[in-house]
């Protein structure tokens, strides 16, 4: 077996995934109930808070069930993922900024009873 | 370097001081590792659209109208579920226990498709009230990206079967801990993928 696969085995434990279940237990648990039972004063903040929390958990899934660290495949998964994430950032902020100027400054928003008369 | 000198006297058998093989490491887990980061790429570009058609309901439903979280958060625990079980087969795996890991792969892939399952049956609830895809901008947008998740599942179940198949006949060799390792990655980046469409699709979906 290559070096690095054994290096990744040495990874497996029930301890490590263990905690990371119970991590992204709690961070899943707490989103959900924040929405269903509307539980902070506006949406708007409630969408910031759950955004936050899936962040957390993206990365507790990362380290705790893909083992990603600085040091895995000689560094090279994390610059993957840093480069991959950048572009990640630019497609979706880039994607929602021009088209958010877009309708706002050049179409006109059809009332709804025009979008039912549309074909 | 013009002359050489020759670490040996003429005549003599020459001496090497790196008798070591240079193979280059294998490579098939960061290979898989990037094949991952670019469906990482296409999944961010359908919630790049999904970002700016969501909101275009065509006078249609709306997120808050058809989405039940209830059924989400069940969807969501299978997923999780199926992540410990799999992280379980590897420590299995480790532990060289065959019947660990069968197990453990079993019930994986009974999680899944209790997933792949109730999604379905989602999309079949949302089809017979007239929200399909061809409904709104909105619900193509919908369909699309949580429809290539449930593809990504299925396909990852496919894979997952297969491997049992051959853990059984060939046992736990290298080539098949090689593959169980890049299954594992697969299984819990779709985990990763799905923390996305949860949190942003769902339950973000049903604050507006």
């Amino acid at each position: 077996m290559s070096e690095q696969a054994e290096n990744l085995e040495a990874h497996f434990s029930v301890k490590g995934y263990t905690i990371g279940f119970l991590l992204s237990v709690v961070l899943t648990a707490i989103p959900f109930w924040l929405v269903m039972d509307h539980v902070l004063p506006s949406p708007r903040i409630t969408a910031l808070t759950i955004l936050a929390f899936a962040a957390v958990q993206i990365v507790v899934h990362m380290v705790c069930f893909l083992h990603l660290n600085a040091k895995s495949e000689g560094g090279w998964s994390l610059l993957a993922l840093t480069f991959t994430a950048t572009l990640v950032v630019i497609v979706l902020a880039g994607s929602t900024w021009v088209m958010f100027h877009l309708d706002t400054n050049m179409m006109p928003a059809p009332s709804t009873a025009q979008m039912r008369a549309m074909p | 370097m013009l002359n050489p000198r020759p670490i040996t006297a003429a005549g003599s058998a020459p001496v090497f001081y790196d008798t070591g093989d240079h193979h280059p490491p294998s490579s098939t887990l960061l290979g898989f590792w990037l094949y991952l980061m670019s469906d990482c790429l296409l999944f961010a570009v359908l919630f790049a659209a999904y970002a700016v058609l969501g909101h275009r309901y065509a006078a249609g439903p709306s997120g808050a109208d058809l989405f039940a979280l209830p059924m989400v958060a069940t969807n969501t625990a299978l997923l999780l579920l199926s992540s410990i079980t799999y992280g379980l087969a590897m420590v299995a795996m480790r532990n060289w226990s065959m019947g660990g890991v069968l197990g453990w792969l079993a019930i994986t892939g009974l999680l899944g498709a209790g997933f792949i399952g109730l999604e379905l049956k989602e999309f079949a609830h949302l089809i017979h009230d007239g929200a399909g895809p061809q409904r709104s901008a909105f619900l193509s947008s919908f369909f699309t990206l949580v429809g290539t998740h449930g593809l990504h599942v299925s396909f990852g179940i496919v894979w997952l079967v297969t491997l049992m198949v051959q853990v059984v006949k060939r046992g736990l060799v290298v080539e098949n801990r090689r593959r169980l390792m890049c299954l594992s990655m697969f299984w819990h980046f779709l985990d990763v993928v799905w923390i996305g469409v949860f949190t942003f699709v769902y339950l973000m979906g049903v604050l507006k």
